[in-house]
């Protein structure tokens, strides 16, 4: 084998991913092509600019008048209970069909039926959840409420599923051999393998539900959202402003304490 | 075994008091806060025992869909919220991206610009994609523009805080072998990190596109352009069977863009 | 079939797939007490003729006579009542790593146990008390009862492991390897254990084992199975080289 022959038979040692190559040139493409589409100019984005400046300008100072604070008080009061009350409804709904999904647990046909159900859960917005619940159930926090226990049964049990799917079938064998029924299974093996996660997506879940819960209102599903969309169409900016920074320190203050709960569960 | 049996029965119990007393509390507040939160439904009878008919009726004048109005106003509007939710992902990446290299402790050594970093990305984050949306339908005036920078804004925590864990969790080894060897920072950066770091960037890009597609989609209900936009409007006209179609047609892309990153997903991560 | 064999496998085969028998054509009996050593290369079935006496595993045919009646026919309720007359000890252990281990040996009540008492941890007190004599009886002691598994070392588990098993009040314990995980001198203390509780406590027990020496210390008889037949039964004293080169096939290994 002569020496030309030698080299071309071993592979490059830093061969050229082109797939890698491909789709990065790809993507720059695309993004150049849909920016044309979608008329996003230069000139309109300094238009925009100016009046960015004015829109603040109309913001400050945020508006801290005694009536427009207890309105918010009261919308604010109003989406945390929206909270609360969807992920008390939502994960307790979570726990059977997490489990119902789970492949390792549910004969098939419950667990593709679980996960179907699944799949329609998640895939609407709550925001568009509320709107089919407010034609249901009328205006207010119920519709909100609802629309958002919706939405946590599909994420808590979609991750539910695949946390009872990654628990280790051993144990499990282990407590079937000692002759114990598929409930005694479930509270010994499967429980205290799997109950530390599933706080901790309690948790997870009901920070997600309080972000959730003041936007629910924009369609009139309750809570903070109407006031907040109401203040934003008649241009009082100021009251806007003043409801964004509440809704924000919330939040913030949620998923600290939240990321405090999460981490001693771990 | 006789000795043990003289002793008197022993007593076992799961939690200590003071564990008791801790998951009693724990208990009582949860209860209190349901109740508490019970205030806040007040339930109309009326409309409670209208529930069930009110739901039928929805369900008879969604279906059957109003096709015709797919061509119309509903295509479009689909592509442009799949752009929205496409560049508005690409457009948080490369905002994202520098941000997250200096949140990580690792590679960023500096704790002010750690905090800078962390601080941008706790604020978009706790900021929801429709109230950036109000925000800059208001400054940039109504259409994709607003959709795109709001995906974007909301965008930047969610990429940077999970790329910036993972950059945390780089294996150190490689690194300092390249700094041994001499090599110049932006060289550490490419063959030390990136390649350690790949498929997590991936995975987190995915990801957050998938969630982008379904917020793209309600974006519209302000005015931030999309399919949310003939949502509104067909709500807005009580149109429930082109409400219907829209929904429908939701449903399809966002089931299409999960087996499509899932595919995607297996095969590079 | 011996009037006083206490299990009897009949015929017993088994196919993972079709046309593979990992198990040819098992017969054998076990009496109602001593220490029964399964001795074999790897693949050989051993582990799963183990798990098939219990039906972690169903075989493909044959019976399987325990206590009057044929376990490979049985279901549900009666394959779970069945069940808890065996204690199982697995070569990982296989404890609820996040439970205590009192908590790991009362699962051995949970054949008897409705599941709200389980789920409230209220058993009853004649359990608990014998869950608290049998941690001693293993060689750990009251200490290791709030301990979580996981915080246990390999040794401690397996007792663990054994304890639970004895729990059941089983007539018959198998052990599928239960040394495999385990360093030389825990392995003895754990075989130790094994041959005391079937001589003490008059239950039978059999042990699948990779270790010839160990099987010939501790066993009262020893089976040698090599490709899913049994080529060996009798005493360890009767087991000579030539036994072994069958069962490993070849002498080389030795």
């Amino acid at each position: 084998m002569s020496a030309a022959e030698h080299r071309a038979a071993r592979p490059d040692a830093f061969p050229a991913n082109w797939t890698s190559r491909v789709a990065w040139i790809g993507l720059a493409v695309y993004t150049i092509y849909a920016t044309s589409i979608l008329d996003i100019t230069w000139a309109r984005f300094v238009t925009g600019l100016d009046n960015g400046a004015k829109f603040l300008a109309r913001m400050f100072p945020p508006n801290m008048q005694a009536d427009k604070l207890d309105l918010i008080a009261t919308g604010m009061i109003e989406s945390m209970q929206i909270a609360v009350l969807a992920t008390f409804f939502g994960v307790l709904l979570s726990l059977p069909l997490g489990l119902a999904a789970a492949r390792n647990l549910a004969p098939s046909w419950l667990a593709w039926s679980a996960r179907g159900l699944i799949a329609i859960f998640r895939s609407f917005h709550p925001v568009i959840v509320s709107i089919l619940f407010v034609k249901a159930v009328g205006f207010g926090a119920l519709a909100g409420i609802l629309a958002l226990i919706v939405s946590s049964l599909g994420f808590v049990s979609k991750l539910f599923a695949e946390v009872v799917e990654e628990m280790n079938p051993k144990q499990v064998e282990a407590v079937r051999a000692t002759g114990a029924n598929f409930w005694n299974v479930l509270v010994m093996a499967v429980f205290p393998q799997v109950m530390a996660r599933f706080v901790g997506l309690t948790v997870y879940q009901f920070d997600s539900n309080i972000r959730n819960s003041t936007m629910v209102g924009i369609v009139g599903g309750g809570g903070i959202g109407a006031p907040l969309f109401t203040a934003y169409q008649r241009f009082d900016y100021d009251v806007v402003l003043t409801i964004l920074i509440i809704i924000i320190a919330i939040i913030m203050v949620a998923e600290l304490v939240s990321g405090r709960i999460r981490r001693i569960f771990q | 075994m006789t000795d043990a049996a003289a002793r008197a029965p022993r007593v076992w119990t799961r939690f200590s008091p003071t564990e008791r007393i801790a998951r009693s509390m724990l208990y009582i507040l949860t209860a209190a806060a349901v109740v508490w939160s019970m205030k806040a439904v007040d339930i109309i009878p009326e409309f409670l025992y209208d529930a069930p008919e009110q739901t039928a009726d929805l369900f008879r004048r969604m279906w059957p869909f109003d096709w015709s109005f797919y061509p119309k106003a509903v295509h479009d509007a689909l592509i442009e919220t799949f752009h929205i939710a496409t560049l508005g992902t690409i457009m948080a990446i490369v905002l994202a991206l520098p941000l997250s290299f200096l949140a990580a402790r690792n590679f960023t050594s500096n704790p002010i610009l750690n905090f800078i970093a962390q601080f941008i990305f706790v604020s978009s984050r706790s900021v929801n994609s429709l109230i950036w949306a109000l925000l800059f339908v208001a400054i940039f005036g109504p259409g994709a523009l607003s959709g795109v920078l709001s995906i974007a804004f909301r965008s930047i925590g969610f990429v940077g805080k999970l790329f910036g864990e993972a950059l945390e969790e780089a294996q150190p080894g490689p690194i300092e072998a390249l700094t041994a060897a001499g090599a110049p920072r932006s060289m550490i950066l490419v063959k030390g990190y990136w390649p350690q770091v790949e498929p997590a960037f991936w995975s987190v890009a995915l990801l957050r596109w998938d969630i982008n597609i379904r917020e793209s989609a309600v974006l519209g209900l302000v005015g931030a352009g999309g399919i949310g936009v003939a949502l509104d409007a067909a709500l807005n006209n009580l149109y429930w069977d082109q409400v219907g179609l829209i929904l429908g047609v939701i449903f399809a892309v966002v089931i299409v863009t999960e087996v499509v990153t899932s595919t995607i997903r297996s095969r590079i991560i | 079939m011996s009037a006083g064999a206490l299990l009897s496998l009949r015929h017993l085969r088994k196919e993972y797939r079709a046309g593979q028998p990992v198990l040819k054509d098992i017969t054998l009996d076990i009496d109602a007490n001593g220490l029964t050593a399964i001795i074999g290369p790897s693949g050989t079935g051993k582990s799963t003729l183990i798990r098939c006496i219990n039906r972690l595993v169903d075989p493909t045919s044959g019976e399987i006579l325990f206590e009057g009646k044929d376990l490979a026919k049985l279901k549900g309720g009666a394959l779970r009542a069945a069940r808890r007359r065996v204690g199982m000890v697995f070569q990982e252990y296989n404890l609820v790593e996040r439970l205590t281990v009192i908590e790991n040996v009362l699962t051995g009540r949970l054949g008897y146990v409705p599941a709200w008492r389980a789920f409230l941890r209220k058993f009853p007190e004649a359990d608990v008390t014998r869950a608290f004599d049998l941690i001693d009886a293993v060689g750990l002691n009251e200490e290791f009862a709030t301990r979580r598994a996981d915080k246990l070392s390999g040794g401690q588990r397996q007792r663990v492991g054994i304890a639970r098993a004895l729990m059941q009040e089983p007539a018959l314990i198998l052990a599928d390897e239960p040394t495999s995980s385990l360093d030389p001198k825990t392995s003895v203390e754990i075989m130790e254990l094994l041959a005391e509780v079937s001589a003490n406590r008059h239950v039978p027990v059999v042990v699948n084992i990779h270790n010839v020496d160990l099987a010939r210390r501790y066993a009262t008889r020893i089976i040698g199975m090599t490709g899913g037949n049994v080529v060996y039964d009798g005493p360890p004293t009767g087991l000579t080289e030539r036994d072994l080169a069958h069962i490993y096939g070849g002498e080389d290994f030795l």
